[in-house]
């Protein structure tokens, strides 16, 4: 076993690590940004909530979450560290430099510090809430299926396990956590949506660096798919941080 | 005279490598725009000479981009502004009457100054020598065509081959990565049949001897690339990292 821990603890070792973390996240984004995407139902949130349970309830999601949490801290720590270690590799620095390089290219690490302060924040907010907090909102949903008329109604005081969800006389009640209201509330602070917007926005300028360099580090640069990957990467980068940045907007403003 | 220019140039000086060493500023007049750069720098040391004061210490050994030597890192570049040209092909031309020009060595933890712009690049030595030996046939003269290979590996080989050791992208990469130098000595072997009975243990060492030098890792600038005199692609460091975890995972080393 001895080879497996030179091979990444080497320079590339560390880097392919950091390649594959990081292409794991990317499509995590995606996972989340469809989920996210329910936000704009105007259902009082009854897609968004019911989505909610299942993705924190499920075995399977439960399992791959885990990969996801230490994605997220591999990658955030490998970076980090390699980010030092080339600091390192410079002890003194020159007087003028001229660069021939993208600036996004030069900065991931700083780029993935920001993004890593914004995930905490966002996840103390949401995730840390949505799993803990005792007085967490419900909210009940009578749902007539002819129609498709919903009525609602707030709940409290429920113990924070509770999820109901049952079909009767052709009316489904489902009482959930009320994911939704929290990110109205959330987003009704304008500061708050500020912060979500530039996150967003540092998250693309490291995207459009990070993408097309996963695949690079991987060994993949080849004459007749490496210009489309850079292609996919840059689309890829602009338009999730985009779609993710337009949800608090948009709550604001509705 | 017409035509010539006038300069100031601030040049990094150290005595050695303990040194802390720090910019002087020069003026040099009357130089003419079809000098080479190192030419310049001769007629600025001739000065010196004159006054008595020690001339500046700097590498440089054909003049005619093939050998390496010069590493002189210009207005923020190595080797100036010009793309896929070494210090010693620079000419005055690239620049202005009355220009102000930087001039400082490479800086890396593993290329330390010893004096002046001089750097010792042996680490580059020692990832060398790490590749260890090919194989090559000897005895009586083998036909020319024993051995087939391919145009394009080859011609791509080839353009590995070119690399002159130079240094310049571990002195414009902002990691001083050697990447694209180690890239390129794997490249040159790996796509020839020459070079194939060692290729797994090459790779393996030079990268371990790469990281034991203390250069920093790639994180895919292309600023070495950028500025590489001869051009080597980023595709050779695509394919030495699949060298080495192609590697890793298959050859009998268990270390
Ligand atoms: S890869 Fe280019 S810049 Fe680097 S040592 Fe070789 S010739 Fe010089
Ligand atoms: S002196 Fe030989 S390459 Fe410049």
């Amino acid at each position: 076993m001895n080879w497996v821990i030179t091979t990444f603890s080497s320079s590339l070792g560390k880097k392919l690590l950091t390649a594959l973390t990081g292409l794991f996240l990317c499509t995590f984004l995606v996972v989340h940004l469809l989920g996210n995407l329910q936000l704009f139902y105007s259902d009082e949130g009854l897609a968004f909530n019911t989505y909610a349970r299942f993705m924190t309830t499920n075995p399977l999601i439960k399992t791959v979450s885990i990969l996801l949490y230490s994605s997220i801290l591999g990658h955030a720590f490998l970076g980090l560290y390699l980010a030092y270690k080339n600091k390192k590799a410079r002890p003194v620095s020159y007087a003028s430099v001229n660069n021939q390089s993208v600036w996004a290219s030069r900065n991931m690490g700083v780029l993935g510090t920001m993004i890593l302060l914004f995930i905490v924040v966002h996840m103390s907010d949401f995730w840390y809430e949505y799993h803990n907090e005792d007085g967490f909102p419900f909210k009940e949903y009578k749902v007539e299926l002819l129609t498709g008329k919903v009525s609602t109604s707030a709940k409290s005081g429920l113990d924070k396990g509770v999820y109901v969800d049952y079909v009767q006389d052709g009316v489904r009640t489902v009482i959930a956590k009320d994911l939704f209201l929290e990110c109205k509330e959330a987003f009704e602070q304008l500061w708050y949506v500020v912060l979500y917007v530039i996150s967003m926005a540092v998250l693309a300028f490291h995207l459009s660096h990070g993408f097309q360099s996963g695949f690079q580090t991987l060994g993949l640069n080849h004459k007749k798919y490496t210009s489309a990957i850079k292609w996919f990467g840059l689309v890829f980068s602009i338009l999730i941080p985009l779609a993710f940045a337009a949800i608090p907007v948009y709550m604001y403003f509705s | 005279m017409s035509g010539t220019m006038n300069l100031t140039l601030k040049v990094w000086r150290q005595k050695n490598k303990n040194d802390k060493g720090a910019f002087a500023t020069y003026q040099v007049k009357d130089i003419s725009p079809d000098m080479s750069f190192l030419e310049m720098f001769d007629v600025l040391n001739e000065q010196l000479i004159s006054k008595g004061e020690t001339p500046i210490a700097f590498d440089h050994d054909c003049r005619e981009g093939i050998c390496g030597m010069c590493s002189m890192y210009i207005n923020g570049r190595p080797h100036g502004p010009l793309k896929g040209v070494t210090t010693c092909q620079l000419h005055m031309r690239s620049f202005h009457d009355g220009d102000t020009i930087v001039v400082e060595p490479w800086r890396a933890q593993a290329f330390p100054v010893i004096k002046d712009l001089v750097v010792d690049r042996s680490s580059f030595d020692r990832i060398i020598a790490s590749g260890g030996f090919v194989s090559v046939n000897t005895g009586n003269t083998k036909d020319a065509n024993n051995i087939l290979i391919g145009k394009e590996d080859a011609d791509e080989a080839f353009s590995a081959a070119a690399c002159i050791g130079c240094g310049a992208c571990v002195a414009a990469c902002k990691n001083a990565s050697a990447m694209l130098f180690v890239s390129a000595k794997i490249s040159q072997l790996a796509m020839l049949p020459q070079g194939d009975p060692e290729r797994k243990r090459r790779a393996e060492n030079m990268v371990e001897t790469m990281d034991e030098e203390g250069f920093g890792s790639c994180t895919n600038t292309g600023a070495c690339s950028a500025e590489c005199p001869k051009e080597i692609s980023l595709e050779h460091i695509a394919r030495m990292n699949r060298e080495y975890f192609g590697a890793k995972f298959t050859s009998q080393n268990v270390k």
